[in-house]
């Protein structure tokens, strides 16, 4: 019994061709107990960024809040809108100040650059060591599922509509392999001008 | 051993929780009220280690009362939900964590009812129905199949029921009764206690 599996979640992102997604299981349970289907793991950061967090579901709460916070201190501070490449050292700021007494959270960073909406996804462990991806990133309970399923449909440079169908058959076949994620799925689509959430059914059982 | 049950409608928050106190393999007291009033219109229902379980929830109804006094207005049932969540966070990486779980029922002018679920890691959900303790196992499958979103108060209290039965029947600890309130725009209603008539465990 890992901590990092207590609540059960599944977070992948995906670059496409000017745009990224991010998708989440929606599950929150109590090991195999499932108490909730609408549970956010991914939070809006900005404008076009935002940030996935599986893991501790009470670390996935106080993270996101943590990180708002200290955005809404850097926006104010600086008066301008945070880049992901930023905000992701802000993240792993956070995660490595709590080094030897960790959030057990495993962050997904995904967004577009506000000035040349520069397509960002990338990844941290929860001690908030980056990895930058040129492709997909995946974190969470059933991550090698993810990883197959990633590794097979993935194709670089797709169009938002076509990412959107990746990413989804990606995040659904994954958690179906996985006790304790699922139960429906949520996906954000980003673009330069718009964003747009769908949320997915799964198989919910 | 211990049991929380709650059932959210369209103007209502229905609540119960078991009377048992117990300690160790005894039953110390059958009329324990496991329900603490926060403010006029929200409840909050606490079960786990035992001394904690009402020093949590008195610090809680304290701190919330003296937010009404400082600001001249009420928390909303949201804002007492995270504001209990962010202090059972704060707690659960000191020291001297709180081991408790909360079920918080409330009623908001503008909002309309809510309950929030809270495990003592402070993780926070707002669900249609919840409950906590061994006594969960059994009910929410019964709450799964019968509930719906325009349950009626009436309709509510008898799916309790048949969840204190079910509990009575399967369940080998002996929880006979439980106590249930009803929180609406008129405030916390006492209910009759519920006392399982299935056949005993």
């Amino acid at each position: 019994m890992s901590i990092m599996s207590y609540n059960g979640a599944a977070v992948m992102a995906m670059k496409g061709k000017e745009c990224v997604a991010i998708a989440a299981d929606r599950r929150f349970g109590i090991q195999a107990q499932t108490i909730s289907t609408e549970f956010d793991k991914i939070f809006q950061m900005g404008p076009r960024l935002f940030v996935g967090l599986p893991g501790l579901a009470t670390d996935v709460q106080t993270v996101a809040q943590r990180l708002k916070f200290r955005l809404n201190l850097y926006e104010l501070k600086e008066n301008r809108r945070v880049k992901p490449k930023t905000f992701l050292s802000m993240v792993s700021n956070l995660l490595y100040s709590r080094r030897f007494g960790p959030y057990f959270v495993e962050p997904v960073v995904a967004g577009l650059d506000p000035k040349t909406s520069e397509p960002f996804i990338a990844s941290l462990d929860l001690i908030g060591c980056p990895m930058v991806t040129e492709d997909f990133v995946v974190s969470g309970t059933c991550s090698e599922q993810m990883y197959g399923m990633c590794e097979t449909l993935y194709k670089p440079n797709q169009e938002p509509d076509d990412l959107f169908e990746t990413i989804s058959q990606c995040l659904l076949n994954a958690v179906d392999r996985d006790a304790v994620s699922g139960w429906g799925g949520v996906v954000y689509i980003i673009e330069k001008d718009k964003v747009t959430k769908r949320l997915l059914k799964g198989r919910m059982d | 051993m211990e049991c929380l049950i709650g059932i959210q409608g369209k103007d209502f928050v229905l609540v119960a929780c078991d009377t048992v106190s117990a300690r160790s393999i005894v039953s110390m007291k059958q009329d324990l009220d496991k329900m603490h009033k926060l403010n006029d219109n929200l409840l909050m229902l606490v079960v786990g280690e035992s001394g904690d379980t009402v020093q949590f929830a008195e610090y809680m109804s304290k701190n919330i009362q003296l937010y009404k006094m400082r600001n001249g207005y009420e928390l909303s049932p949201h804002a007492a939900a995270n504001f209990t969540r962010k202090n059972l966070a704060d707690y659960l990486r000191s020291s001297t964590p709180y081991m408790v779980n909360l079920l918080l029922a409330g009623y908001d002018k503008d909002e309309g009812p809510a309950l929030y679920f809270m495990d003592y890691l402070a993780s926070l959900n707002k669900v249609p129905f919840g409950a906590h303790g061994y006594g969960s196992f059994f009910t929410v499958s019964i709450l799964d199949r019968h509930y719906r979103e325009d349950i009626t108060l009436d309709e509510a209290q008898k799916l309790l029921a048949k969840c204190v039965n079910e509990i009575k029947q399967r369940f080998i600890v002996n929880m006979p009764t439980f106590k249930v309130r009803c929180i609406t725009k008129d405030g916390i209603q006492d209910l009759p206690n519920i006392v399982a008539t299935g056949p005993p465990a």
